[in-house]
């Protein structure tokens, strides 16, 4: 037998199954998060060669800045299969996942600042990486821009779907420009990662970190699209059935 | 032929009409009625294909519209509550702007044949905003008959037009319909028709 | 093919000829930024020569910008813009020949009159020269990224702040590349070329796929 899985496109059965899901990526996250953060502090080393006990900032810093750019995939590809399969849900989650996506965005920008205050003596450098930071907060927000100031949802929602890709197609050059804005030295200006030679107990608390993101980026979004589906879907039979069941 | 199977639409959280079925042949004229609000403009707008269905089928001679695109378009001709003209250019290059892009082999003649049949002779060189409403109204609808399109929707042809082109139009939608024409229309006038059928089709209660 | 864009292209530019203000408002919307410069950080003119690629290029984004509202809200509201939509014609090809209209009419006066901002600032002919290349190669690409956001915020209350919001952030690699060669073209022995072939390439990217977002964005707004 295989899977219906146009039965879980729809927002009458999504809306129980996310309900169920919620508590338990509530308790991951709040565990893997607990256990993240006592490694990053009680079993790293205090000083490294340059930095010192600041450098603990990069255990929210970092897996809040994957995440930034790791949600706008998934904002694309929920808007991609809404405009292709006409599927409701789909944009719903694309609408639940974008304010998450700016907050992991605002809060990279604000650790990053913090961190670059404490190492570096300022706030705000000019620096590649913060810079393209910096701008997926802008397209973070022209999207939910968009969206918000669409009325018609079902406008809003395709028109929010058609302005992700074309951000997605954009994101990449934009990236590249401001990583080399001279192209005659871009080989010379290629940023090697700064993920080698890194202490292992470090990296281990940071992937901990990432991971009770993940699932807090899992949580968020589903608490947010149940109650997309409630403000939508108002006025149909299953949500009504569903408060009189509840009175 | 046109078929119309298991149409819904939606607009805003409103489901305004599911299930919808109907075909209409050649040489024939369908009154879509309802009150206001019932989805008639919205299904004329699916029907046309500029409104997104949320679901059933179009099908245009046994084929899917959506497979067609541009083929269709070439079979449809709508007229909407705007009158699609622009008011800085004249009669005639609205009509003319409006043969090109229809892809229809106009020449000057036939332009001014058709603007002078809507009662528009004399006007042809005028910015169409110095004309009256009804008159812009008239504008719009001479691009009835330069059109070679098979199937007119058209949403309230006959707001803002006088007693003589009331008249005229009710002729033009007789004759296209007797020359193995479709016509769907919204209107509370009815047309006296010289040969072909009637349907009507009752939206809402 | 080519007669329907002729026709679309004519069709606008008459349009703009018989309401010139239009054109000239954008014009002078560039001219008066660039002028308030100035006036804001000194009139020194190390200074001057140091910011002039910067400053013409936010004009010019600023100028396009507030150009591309208008791009579709006429034919918009007049319904003509539907009619285009129901042609059998390709609306990517429609799209087209609006976009060239529009530059021609709100971009190329920009790219004429930089010479006059290349006096105000001090820039040496050849800094002037370099500027208008950059312009006459990067104003079309933010004309065609633009007319995306413009049909997608079509007939929205606050449109234009919005507009902005949503294709501010995508013209910034035309800004870079565009003040970079101007900033460059000011070091003796630099080499341009490279910037030059970057905006190119930036421009045949926003030829292929600019248009079909154009004209997915106008069926999704005009619904």
């Amino acid at each position: 037998m295989s899977i219906n899985w146009f039965k879980f496109s729809s927002p009458a059965t999504f809306y129980p199954l996310a309900g169920k899901l919620i508590p338990i990526f509530g308790v991951l996250t709040a565990l893997i998060g607990i256990f993240g953060l006592y490694w990053g502090f009680f079993q790293t080393p205090d000083v490294l060669t340059d930095q010192k006990q600041y450098y603990r900032i990069i255990f929210i810093h970092v897996p809040a800045a994957w995440m930034s750019m790791w949600l706008y995939v998934i904002v694309v590809a929920w808007s991609l299969i809404g405009l292709i399969f006409n599927a409701r849900l789909a944009y719903m989650i694309a609408a639940a996942v974008a304010p998450t996506g700016a907050i992991m965005t605002v809060l990279a920008l604000f650790t990053g600042a913090v961190w670059g205050k404490t190492s570096w003596g300022t706030w705000w450098d000019w620096d590649p990486r913060m810079t393209s930071e910096l701008i997926l907060l802008f397209i973070y927000v022209g999207y939910m821009a968009l969206r918000s100031a669409i009325e018609d949802n079902r406008r809003s929602d395709r028109a929010s779907a058609v302005l992700a890709l074309v951000g997605l197609v954009c994101i990449p050059v934009i990236f590249w420009s401001v990583n080399c804005p001279d192209p005659n030295q871009c080989a010379a200006l290629h940023q090697s990662s700064s993920m080698s030679g890194i202490e292992s107990n470090i990296l281990f608390a940071m992937l901990t970190m990432t991971v009770s993101f993940w699932m807090y980026c899992f949580l968020v979004p589903l608490m947010r699209a149940r109650n997309i589906i409630l403000e939508r879907e108002h006025d149909t039979a299953w949500v009504t059935e569903m408060l009189e069941v509840k009175k | 032929m046109l078929e119309i199977v298991d149409l819904a639409c939606i607009r805003g959280d409103r489901r305004l009409f599911s299930g919808l079925n109907f075909s209409l042949m050649p040489g024939s004229l369908l009154y879509i009625k309802g009150h206001n609000g019932s989805g008639k403009t919205t299904l004329l707008r699916t029907i046309c294909g500029l409104f997104l269905a949320e679901d059933g089928e179009i099908r245009w001679n046994d084929k899917n519209v959506r497979s067609l695109c541009e083929d269709y378009n070439k079979e449809v001709l709508y007229l909407g509550h705007h009158n699609g003209i622009k008011y800085d250019l004249t009669g005639y290059e609205n009509l003319q702007i409006s043969a090109t892009l229809d892809g229809d082999d106009v020449d000057e003649d036939k332009i001014l044949y058709a603007l002078a049949k809507m009662g528009l002779a004399g006007f042809e060189d005028l910015p169409t905003q110095v004309l009256s409403q009804g008159q812009k109204r008239r504008v719009a609808l001479a691009r009835l008959l330069i059109n070679s399109s098979k199937l007119w929707i058209l949403d309230e042809p006959f707001t803002a037009l006088d007693v003589a082109a009331v008249d005229l139009l009710q002729s033009v939608i007789a004759e296209h319909v007797a020359n193995g024409g479709m016509v769907i229309l919204t209107t509370h006038q009815e047309v006296a028709l010289t040969a072909g059928q009637v349907q009507t089709l009752q939206l809402g209660d | 093919m080519f007669n329907i864009f002729r026709c679309i292209v004519m069709r606008d530019l008459t349009l703009a000829m018989r309401r010139k203000t239009d054109v000239l408002t954008t014009m002078f919307f560039f001219i008066i930024v660039v002028s308030l410069f100035p006036l804001g950080v000194g009139t020194e003119k190390e200074t001057l020569r140091h910011i002039a690629p910067g400053v013409v290029w936010v004009a010019a984004l600023l100028a396009s910008m507030l150009a591309l509202e208008r791009l579709f809200a006429s034919d918009y509201s007049d319904g003509t813009l539907e009619q285009m939509l129901l042609t059998p014609q390709p609306l990517t090809v429609l799209v087209l020949g609006k976009v060239l209209a529009h530059w021609l009419l709100t971009g190329l006066p920009l790219v004429l009159i930089a010479p006059l901002v290349g006096l105000q600032y001090h820039l040496s002919i050849e800094s002037t020269g370099v500027m208008m290349l950059a312009l006459l190669i990067g104003t079309p690409v933010l004309s065609l990224i633009g007319a995306i956001g413009a049909a997608l915020t079509l007939g929205l209350r606050g449109g234009g702040i919005l507009l902005s919001l949503l294709i501010l952030p995508l013209y910034i690699p035309i800004l870079i590349y565009g003040s970079g060669a101007v900033a460059a073209s000011a070091i003796p022995g630099s080499e341009l070329q490279a910037y030059f072939s970057l905006l190119a390439a930036f421009l045949l990217m926003a030829l292929i796929f600019s248009p079909l977002a154009t004209a997915a964005g106008l069926r999704i707004s005009v619904e």
